[in-house]
């Protein structure tokens, strides 16, 4: 595999829009090509290589290249956005819209991802290894679609609203998360190994979510299916006794399903 | 000499003047048509392209309060179509609910420049008047609601037609509105019990009218006041499966109403986007065309004109006055909703909607559309329209003058279609094709004279605004009914389109950005009715309104290069 690596300079206190970081724009260009590609930042446009030093080797064939951001991009939004193949690696922290309507191709940041990580994402695969913020794999402001399709690992904590209108696909946090995990959840999954600060499932009509440590701040929507012994959620067994709920009874013909383990979640049982 | 073009050779289409495709020259001066200009004028060669009026739209919602709620509720909407500002344009962005600099620049982009709001609740003019001035290019103007307002009620029950018509007035002035509209007559103030009228006969609570004496009174009130356009009314019973009968009902019930007008308009009675109001069956199972009828009506009736509000399968947003219309909607769909109450005056509802060719319901619609069409026979009294945004947006336009113009494309669109737009409807068999003149006669000299606006708007002859639009097609040589895709493009991008004697697209792009203007009504009703309506008027405002009576008008200052059309109005 090729690879082109973007080391940032010193960057512009605007917020940098460059959804042009992805291999399938990036391939078939002489790298000083690339750097001729236009980054927005405020109301002004400018050249990718003002931003960063571009270095590598370029490949013609998308698929083949590896883009790798060597340091921090937390104030830059949007790179890989739309991404269908290749790979891309970011070092640092990512900024807003990381990988936002991605359909392909592997995403990984190693430092912590800001919100809408993954928004409406289709294909695909994205790991972040630090901490993500708010709206991870959501839908875009308004929109009643969110993610279609891919898989999101989470290696520290998510904010509140992962899976915002989930269709399909898979989340997988193995730290906490804070509210409204699957809110307007429509399908596929979402695997929360730490602790939920409350509200999971809020409003999902379908779709799987599995809590593996305590959901502190139920909702009155569940209506509690009895307990679980090693149920199987997003391909995987997971091991022990789990309580199962359908949610969101606020809407009587909701069929989503919570799975929490039973240890830690008595105090979701009816009374 | 300032501000002088020849448009040179083209070949003209100007019905109102009965020029049908004859080559010539059409000269401008100072914003007017002329017989002729000096040798210093700019010109433009027009040789072998289509040359004909500016677009005239009678009903479309562009401006206001719930255009604007719109707007807020669909972020998503928003980002669709999104271009950067450049040298000349600012930046754009929407798609069924663009902005209003957007919504100037698509209809110039199509060669349109005059646009119908067609729904202004009196107290939101204020804001609607706004938006109306930041709409660049257009000239527009702006339909005040009136068919749930309380005083028009309290007039129209006691049969007071007189004091009824100046308080009418006096609303169209201080609104500065430029029609009276009627939406769900008697229906939209029930839903502030959450009730609605399911017929013309129904009671309204609390006024003890019905919807047939608020629609007969205010047809009534429109021709004492001599106003240009007729009264333009929204059917009772919006979108639900039957509500045909109710629309034939409502067709036939000015009928003995006189034409009076100060304008050259030869209808009494607008009834709008009959699309969404020509559902056939009794129920969503049964659901049906119920088109036929009613285009057989308009074709023997001639008091009456329709317009279509045809459905073009987008995602776009659903936005009216009827509010309970709104909710049978959203309860259908389950979209997100966002229902509005005007006090004393009317109400509105906006649900966004995906229309989908291969569901059943949706093709019917779709297919009713174009029914209503086509089956009526003559082009100066159907009005094609997409009820933007309701039915789809306006930049559809040009699709559907494809679908009309051609079968081929129907038969092309029917197949993606559900079945049922086959089986429920009578598009499939429907032979007839829009010719070109009859689509020039449709959207700009029918409209410009159903809107009382045909001496200045709508035709190319001496004195007219020089508001004109040339298309990059030879009407002599080319294939509209098989090439339909080409239709789309020729007429989503004109050529030309000049304004008021200025060139604001020029090879296809935007160069220029003028101000257009608004159109407003001052009919002038005896001084003693008046002042005795106004004694009454204010009395009920401080018990009605939160609103000071004071602060109610809108000031001309809102208003963008007003035009004001006095009227004269023939009460005693």
């Amino acid at each position: 595999m090729k690879e082109i690596v973007l080391t940032p300079k010193e960057l512009p206190k605007l917020p940098i829009h460059a959804e042009i970081i992805k291999p399938d724009a990036f391939a078939g260009k002489t790298i000083k090509e690339i750097g001729e590609l236009k980054v927005q930042i405020g109301n002004k446009q400018t050249d990718l290589s003002e931003i960063f030093s571009v270095n590598g080797e370029t490949s013609e064939d998308p698929s083949d290249l590896r883009i790798v951001i060597d340091g921090d991009v937390s104030r830059v939004k949007r790179i890989g956005e739309e991404m269908k193949t290749g790979e891309i690696l970011i070092k640092g922290n990512a900024g807003m819209f990381t990988g936002a309507r991605m359909s392909g191709g592997t995403l990984i940041v190693e430092g912590n991802a800001d919100a809408w990580f993954c928004q409406e994402m289709k294909g695909g695969e994205a790991i972040v290894k630090g901490n993500a913020a708010n709206y991870v794999g959501s839908s875009y402001r308004g929109e009643w679609t969110g993610m279609k399709g891919g898989k999101i690992t989470i290696e520290g904590n998510a904010k509140s609203d992962v899976g915002e209108y989930m269709s399909s696909g898979t989340i997988i946090v193995k730290g906490d998360v804070e509210y409204f995990a699957g809110i307007h959840m429509r399908g596929g999954t979402i695997i929360i190994e730490g602790n939920a600060l409350g509200r999971v499932g809020s409003e999902m009509d379908k779709g799987t979510i599995l809590v593996k440590g305590e959901i502190k701040n139920p909702l009155p929507g569940y209506k509690y299916e009895g307990a679980v012994k090693d149920p199987e959620v997003g391909g995987i067994v997971h091991k022990g006794e789990y309580h199962k709920f359908i949610a969101d009874i606020s809407n009587p013909k909701a069929k989503g399903e919570i799975y929490a383990l039973a240890d830690k979640n008595n105090h979701l049982l009816p009374k | 000499m300032k501000n002088e073009l020849l448009i040179k050779n083209g070949i003209v289409i100007d019905p109102l003047n009965n020029i049908m495709g004859e080559k010539m020259d059409i000269a401008i001066k100072d914003g007017k048509i002329v017989e002729e200009v000096s040798k210093n004028a700019k010109v433009i060669d027009a040789s072998g392209k289509l040359v004909v009026p500016g677009g005239v739209d009678s009903h479309s919602h562009v401006a206001g309060s719930k255009v604007n709620v719109g707007r807020i509720m669909r972020p998503e909407d928003g980002r669709k179509m999104r271009e950067s500002k450049t040298d000349v344009l600012r930046s754009q962005g929407g798609f069924s609910v663009p902005t209003t600099i957007t919504t100037g620049y698509r209809y110039a982009k199509m060669g349109y420049t005059t646009v119908m709001e067609a729904a202004m609740p009196p107290l939101k003019a204020r804001h609607t008047q706004e938006e109306i001035r930041d709409t660049p290019i257009l000239d527009e103007a702006a339909f005040t609601v009136m068919g749930n307002n309380w005083f028009v009620m309290e007039y129209l029950k006691e049969k007071d037609y007189d004091k009824c018509a100046a308080y009418a007035a006096w609303l169209l002035k201080v609104t500065r509105g430029y029609a009276i509209k009627l939406v769900n007559p008697g229906g939209v103030e029930a839903w502030g019990f959450g009730k609605n009228v399911n017929s013309l006969d129904d009671p309204v609570p609390n006024f003890e009218i019905t919807p047939r004496e608020i629609i007969e009174g205010l047809t009534k009130v429109n021709e004492v006041l001599r106003l240009p356009h007729s009264v333009h009314v929204h059917c009772n019973r919006l979108g639900q499966p039957g509500c045909a009968t109710i629309t034939l009902e409502t067709f036939k019930v000015p009928k003995d109403v006189k034409l009076n007008t100060v304008s050259d308009r030869e209808h009494i009675f607008y009834v709008t986007h009959v699309q969404f109001n020509a559902f056939g069956g009794t129920g969503w199972r049964d659901f049906e065309s119920g088109a036929k009828e009613l285009a057989d009506y308009v074709n023997q009736n001639k008091y009456m004109v329709i317009d279509t509000g045809c459905v073009t399968y987008d995602n776009t947003t659903t936005m009216t006055g009827d509010g309970p219309a709104e909710f049978n909607i959203q309860r259908l769909a389950g979209y997100k909703w966002v229902n509005g109450d005007v006090e004393v005056e009317c109400g509105s509802g906006i649900v966004p909607f995906v229309f989908m060719p291969k569901n059943p319901v949706h093709s019917v619609q779709w297919a009713i559309g174009l029914e209503l069409a086509l089956l009526v026979d003559d082009p100066w009294r159907v009005i094609i329209t997409t009820d933007h945004p309701n039915g789809g947006p306006f930049i559809r336009y040009p699709r559907v003058y494809a679908w009309l113009m051609s079968k081929k494309y129907r038969e092309e669109w029917l197949k993606k279609s559900h079945p049922w737009a086959t089986e429920r409807s009578s598009l499939a068999t429907i032979e007839r094709e829009y010719t070109l003149e009859e689509i020039i006669i449709n959207t700009r000299a029918a409209t410009a004279k159903i809107l009382g606006l045909n001496r200045i708007k709508g035709h190319l002859g001496i004195g007219a605004d020089a508001d004109v639009a040339i298309y990059d097609v030879n009407p002599e040589e080319f294939d509209f009914s098989n090439s339909p895709r080409e239709v789309e493009n020729i007429f989503s991008n004109a050529l030309y389109t000049i304004k008021g004697g200025e060139i604001i697209v020029k090879e296809k792009q935007i160069v220029n950005v003028i101000q257009g203007s608004t159109f407003w009504l001052n009919p002038k009703v005896d001084k003693e009715l008046e002042e005795e309506v106004l004694k009454e008027v204010k009395e009920k405002f401080k018990a009605y309104y939160t609103i000071n009576f004071n602060n109610y008008a809108v000031d001309l200052a809102y208003l963008k290069n007003h035009r004001e059309i006095p009227i004269v109005t023939g009460v005693a």
